[in-house]
């Protein structure tokens, strides 16, 4: 403590740590909701395209072109700035869990979609020779292997997610950044503001990493066959 | 209302301006993609070393920026490096220097999951043949590697272009901050003209990236 005080204001960081945590608390429910919004958004649109439905496959290729050749910070000025012109309004917590789920639904779209092509056709019609239904065959046999496959992709997104919300600060939404910036421009303590920033986002993101990782490990004996 | 604020994009230079606001993030991504790739070549080789003292400190400088979103990247240079060593580093500047060290970790870990997918067997039959080792990588993995790099190296660029948007949050101007400008200057006579603008903006990304997306997928088909 007395080697940290020489170098940081650690009153300061004591007194400001509870910022950080509510901060956290932002971050952390826009990604809860963002990731899970994605999810749901990007398995529908891989069975869109696995099951090669017409025209809503059309309309998901260009969401997700769309949604993965241009920035989050551009999709969430067009939702928080631009909509409200034609009376969509929408607070900044909205637009952010909508603006991540547009971006994410296609990251998590292609994530489930290599895991369904890997999954050989012949395991399908095996499938329904034994007698499964079409449904059953799907919920029994190819999800389970397809859902191993892209466990890793999957886990890659939510990190990806995650660091994504910081540009959330960028519609005035008080998240990590949001207080870091503040503290620099209120008070100067530059050090101790983006020494918190990077302890806080650490915390938030080494776990999860770490676990993605040993789930990683985990699954490897997943693939049939190799 | 809605449809006449549209003309705001046609009002003397605004177009022109939003695209100059375009190219500066799109110069940054280019000048880093520029030094991202033979550095990050140099770090996929030193990745592959057997030697753990280069192990860990690839694997920490990698991890850490694996973690750390961008932004706080960004932040970190260009408030942070000011703050502890007196560099007054402009705006410009430090986007370079992030987006590079971002780009070197990224492009190492493509060289180096390119380089180990070279099968063990290429490196000893070129030994048997009487290849040096400096004659085997020129001649022999080289040439592989590069076919399953170009079209990540490309991809990579996209990423890289979607997000230099963010140097806005340290206050160049850009083009999401011409549009800003734009539309705070014609606050009154083109009340909506914020839907426009981004909008616009929105589309002016798409149609940087998207071909440079087709370019990647196509070598990727090709090449497989």
């Amino acid at each position: 403590m007395e080697f940290l005080a020489q170098w940081l204001d650690v009153d300061f960081m004591a007194r400001f740590a509870p910022m950080y945590v509510k901060a956290a608390g932002v971050t952390i429910t826009i990604a809860f909701w963002g990731i899970l919004f994605s999810l749901i958004v990007g398995f529908l649109c891989a069975t869109v395209q696995y099951y090669r439905i017409p025209i809503l496959k059309q309309m998901v290729s260009v969401y997700i072109e769309l949604s993965r050749n241009t920035p989050l910070l551009v999709q969430l000025f067009f939702l928080y700035f631009g909509l409200p012109k034609v009376g969509i309004v929408w607070s900044a917590e909205v637009c952010a869990i909508v603006g991540l789920t547009f971006l994410g639904g296609s990251y998590m779209a292609e994530a489930f979609r290599s895991g369904l092509e890997s999954v050989e056709k012949i395991q399908m019609e095996s499938a329904i020779s034994l007698g499964f239904s079409p449904w059953q065959a799907m919920r029994e046999i190819i999800f389970p292997q397809a859902l191993a496959v892209s466990i890793p992709a999957l886990c890659a997104n939510v990190i990806f997610l995650i660091k994504e919300t910081s540009v959330v600060s960028g519609i005035a939404l008080a998240d990590l950044m949001y207080v870091a910036k503040d503290l620099i421009g209120i008070y100067y303590q530059t050090d101790e503001a983006l020494l918190m920033l990077v302890l806080a986002y650490l915390v938030l993101l080494l776990p999860i990493s770490i676990l993605a990782t040993l789930l990683e490990r985990r699954l490897r004996y997943a693939g049939f066959g190799h | 209302m809605q449809d006449l604020d549209i003309s705001i994009l046609f009002k003397g230079i605004n177009f022109l301006r939003l695209l100059g606001g375009l190219w500066v993030t799109v110069r940054i991504s280019l000048i880093a993609v520029g030094l991202s790739i033979p550095l990050g070549i140099l770090f996929g080789m030193f990745m592959t070393l057997k030697n753990p003292i280069a192990k860990g400190i690839s694997r920490i400088y990698l991890d850490f920026v694996r973690i750390m979103p961008q932004l706080v990247l960004l932040f970190l240079v260009y408030f942070g490096l000011t703050r502890a060593f007196g560099w007054n580093l402009s705006n410009e500047a430090s986007a370079i220097l992030v987006f590079t060290f971002w780009g070197t970790a990224e492009m190492g870990d493509l060289v180096r999951g390119a380089l180990i997918s070279i099968p063990r067997h290429q490196y000893d039959s070129a030994a048997a043949l009487g290849f040096t080792k400096m004659q085997t990588f020129y001649y022999i993995i080289v040439p592989q590697t590069f076919r399953r790099l170009l079209p990540l190296a490309i991809n990579l660029t996209t990423r890289m272009i979607k997000t230099t948007s963010l140097v806005v949050l340290i206050g160049m101007v850009e083009v999401l901050k011409v549009g800003q400008q734009i539309i705070d200057a014609n606050r009154f006579d083109y009340p909506n003209a914020a839907l426009w603008i981004y909008g616009v903006v929105f589309l002016l990304y798409f149609f940087v990236c998207w071909p440079i997306s087709l370019i990647a997928r196509k070598l990727e088909e090709r090449w497989r």
